[in-house]
């Protein structure tokens, strides 16, 4: 057998290339993790904004003119302002919180330990996908700078509003052009990324990490590469032809006869549905590339805190693989209403349902794993926990969503958004937050500080229930999504208390995010010293110092002889036992 | 308990240490970006089979000669770009590095050859037929949207594959870039060629007037 070559690289020295241009797996997750957090904090302000806006339709607000002259005049906000708002908000937490930080952040930095490598396969591509999401970033953010600001389309930029220009509202022009480029970089940057992922995973494992050897979040993120490089692919196609219609005068998804503010347009042929096929072959996909990183990472974190082996690695493990699988098939149930043959509807639906199986052994397995043992709760178990709550809570209105008959009522209601929030939302977040107090010893050699961590979490876990919940109430009463306000709707009368209380849910559970970051900034500065292995695990981040030396096992050679969660084996001296312990 | 590493040389090889496909990274990883490419193609194909198949309409205004002949002559030419490639390959494979330069100039000529005479296919199309990728004679734009937006991006990837070989062939000229370099680069060039053989049928093919 032809031994591995290691790619053996010395640290580059000189601020740009060591922090900046830096090739260093390490390095780039953490630059991936920041973008994410600087990300998720703009999408959370407009979150905050559009809630405010939504129960306080006139009030007027001297920030909003001051910020959005034409979109707020007087400072009170418009419809339009509100739409664009809404569309940056979900892109911006689509794509560059939830598809940067699990895959980009905490894949990049452990992927390659957690296998044993020094790096992943491709060190320059690595740089280069995350800046161009960098550059993906700033190109969306633009959007909100230029004449006519944001579009208004949503994160979903459905035909034929997307591709009709300035005509169709103010943020369709140049602002909807910078949507689509950048969404083009960003599919770009994704497609690198995937490709790093999937040959360091099969390449660069060290003797005896079999495949069943590795830790479920490797199994994440391999599945999830798996899903970028297939999906983002479509997307980049999806895109080109998009901007073509709006800049070349294409018609790929403009039907003939479409006529806006009274002017007849010369179009013919295209059809908006195709953007819909287009988009959802590629937006299901991705919301299980938001969402599996953290079933691994909840995985992992159950495992480790109580003490126990996962319940059925192996189950986990083809669990993913199917729920990878079926994702790619199920696109239509985004269309039900959209005009489709209800035989392709029962299909989809079927198909839809399918997915229930693999997720529900998943929660199984979970709920398996924590049966009888002795948990030990810390922040991350925490927030795992919090994660297996939330995956169920929005999993069970996905099987509302995914039967035609009742998805004819519920689409396009705030069913949907609470449905989406939870599932893919606040639990891939949740995720994140786990991840975060789970490794942030690991990555940066100190330890979070718990008090604060844990009051974050129970605060958090209320306010997103106390958003959330409620909308699938008021979607069931009939409230369509994407409004701007429901002055007009007196059906609501009542309802819009609950509108209210959202809005101070939501304000509450925005506050308490200062929380969690007073407790980063202030670990990383004053946190008590981390030992190598504070958690007691057992996969190789945890047998290597904190942080870990550039290249990662000082040179050592590893070989691994043991599986990823031997928790309370009898007859062992410690509880756990480490996968490079010897036999 | 241990799950333990089975033996057997299959599991051997996917238990960690070795490569399991005995390729390297680098061919490794140009596949995964075929297969990525080629669902950005399918995808602009499946575009384009969903709007022709929902226009009755649909014109096929090619007719044998001048368009189908000129065009079988553009695949010849790609085609014979492959042979050169595998040629280069093989040199490459002997060690023999000034052959190796040789056969890849020839591949980018017969490259950029194919890039020529689609444009004056192009030209030809947009001047003499006028079509363009927003309307034409048959008042059906999507005839022309589909033809340029289909050929145009896989001649994007046909004038970055020319300017990849030239990097290739420049860097095994001075010595630098190994076999596996060019293997990687052959990959690269027979998959935009056999994306071809899959756009020559579809839009051209496909499109030829019937009497
Ligand atoms: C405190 C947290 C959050 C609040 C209060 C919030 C609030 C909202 C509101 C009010 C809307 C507009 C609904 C409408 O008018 O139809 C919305 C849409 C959306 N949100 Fe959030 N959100 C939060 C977090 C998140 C997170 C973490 C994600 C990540 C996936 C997310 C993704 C989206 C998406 C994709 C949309 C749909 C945008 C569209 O219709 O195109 N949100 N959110
Ligand atoms: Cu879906």
């Amino acid at each position: 057998m032809a031994s591995h070559a290691m790619h053996v690289h010395t640290p580059p020295s000189g601020f740009i290339r060591k922090y900046i241009f830096s090739m260093d797996h390490k390095v780039i997750g953490i630059q991936y993790y920041f973008l994410a957090l600087f990300s998720v904090f703009v999408g959370l302000l407009l979150s905050v904004l559009m809630r405010y806006h939504m129960v306080y339709p006139d009030a007027k607000v001297g920030f909003f003119e001051t910020l959005w002259p034409t979109g707020a005049p007087g400072g009170v906000m418009t419809p339009e302002l509100y739409l664009s708002l809404m569309t940056m908000h979900g892109t911006i937490m689509v794509f560059f919180v939830l598809t940067t930080a699990p895959q980009g952040g905490f894949g990049n930095y452990f992927l390659p330990i957690q296998i044993g490598a020094e790096d992943m396969a491709f060190p320059f591509l690595n740089m280069l996908s995350f800046w161009t999401t960098f550059v993906a970033l700033v190109v969306m953010m633009a959007a909100f700078f230029v004449q006519g600001g944001a579009p208004l389309g949503g994160w979903t930029a459905y035909a034929p509003l997307s591709a009709l220009g300035e005509i169709a509202g103010p943020g369709q022009g140049t602002g909807m052009n910078l949507w689509i480029i950048s969404i083009a970089l960003f599919c770009g940057a994704s497609l690198m990324g995937a490709i790093n992922f999937i040959s360091t995973l099969i390449d660069l494992r060290v003797p005896g990490m079999t495949l069943m050897r590795m830790p479920l979040t490797c199994w994440a993120w391999f599945v999830t590469a798996i899903l970028s490089l297939l999906g983002f692919a479509v997307l980049l196609s999806a895109g080109i032809l998009l901007l073509m219609d709006r800049v070349v005068g294409t018609s790929f998804f403009l039907p003939a006869g479409l006529v806006v503010n009274d002017q007849i347009l010369n179009h013919k042929g295209g059809s908006p549905l195709l953007w819909q096929h287009l988009f959802w072959f590629f937006g299901h996909p991705e919301v299980y590339i938001a969402i599996l990183p953290g079933m691994g990472l909840a995985s992992n974190i159950l495992s480790v805190f109580s003490r126990k082996t996962i319940f059925g690695y192996r189950a986990m493990v083809y669990a993913m693989l199917s729920i990878g699988f079926l994702g790619f098939v199920v696109w239509g149930h985004h269309m039900f209403i959209s005009g489709m043959s209800p035989y392709t509807a029962i299909a989809f639906s079927i198909m839809t349902m399918a997915i229930g199986v693999p997720s529900a052994i998943k929660t199984f397995n979970w709920i398996g794993t924590l049966w009888g043992s002795q948990i030990r709760i810390t922040t991350a178990m925490l927030f795992a926990l919090g994660f297996v709550s939330l995956f169920v809570s929005g999993g069970i209105s996905g099987i509302f969503l995914g039967q035609p008959g009742l998805d004819l009522y519920l689409h396009d209601t705030y069913f949907v958004v609470g449905h989406f929030h939870m599932i893919m939302g606040v639990a891939a977040i949740f995720g994140m937050f786990a991840g975060t107090f789970f490794w942030f010893p690991k990555m940066f050699g100190r330890m979070m500080n718990e008090t604060l961590g844990q009051i974050h979490f129970y605060a958090t876990f209320l306010g997103v229930y106390a958003i959330f919940t409620p909308m699938h109430v008021l979607g069931i009463i009939g409230n369509p999504r994407r409004y701007a306000d429901f002055k007009e709707f007196e059906f609501m009368g009542q309802a819009m208390s609950v509108h209210t209380f959202m809005t101070h849910s939501a304000l509450f559970t925005a506050a308490v995010q200062i929380i969690f970051v007073i407790n980063l900034f202030w670990s990383l500065k004053k946190g008590a010293k981390a030992p190598d292995n504070p958690w007691e695990a057992t996969s190789l981040e945890w047998s290597i110092p904190s942080p870990p030396p550039f290249d990662n096992f000082g040179g050592k050679h590893l070989t691994v002889h043991h599986g990823p969660y031997e928790f309370s084996v009898p007859g062992k001296a410690k509880d756990y036992v480490m996968q490079v312990d010897p036999e | 308990m241990a799950t333990e590493a089975k033996t057997g040389s299959l599991a051997a090889l996917w238990g960690g240490g070795g490569s399991p496909y005995r390729i390297g990274s680098k061919k490794f990883g140009m596949w995964l970006f075929i297969i990525s490419d080629s669902l950005t193609f399918t995808a602009l194909l499946v575009a384009y089979t969903y709007l022709r198949m929902s226009t009755e309409t649909w014109p096929t205004p090619f007719h044998f000669s001048p368009s189908i002949i000129f065009s079988t002559v553009m695949t010849l030419v790609l085609l014979s770009s492959s042979l050169t490639m595998v040629m280069a390959v093989h040199a490459m494979s002997h060690g023999n590095r000034g052959g190796t330069v040789k056969w890849l100039l020839a591949t980018m000529a017969f490259g950029a050859g194919f890039v020529v005479l689609h444009m004056s296919e192009w030209m030809h199309l947009i001047n003499d037929e006028k079509v363009t990728a927003f309307s034409n004679p048959w008042n059906e734009p999507l005839f022309g949207a589909t033809f340029f937006g289909i050929t145009g991006l896989h001649m994007t990837h046909v004038t970055i594959g020319v300017i990849y070989l030239g990097v290739i062939a420049t860097g095994v000229g001075r010595g630098k870039f190994t076999y596996e370099d060019v293997e990687v680069s052959g990959l690269y060039w027979h998959f935009v060629d056999l994306v071809w053989m899959f756009v020559f049928p579809l839009v051209y093919l496909m499109s030829v007037k019937m009497h």
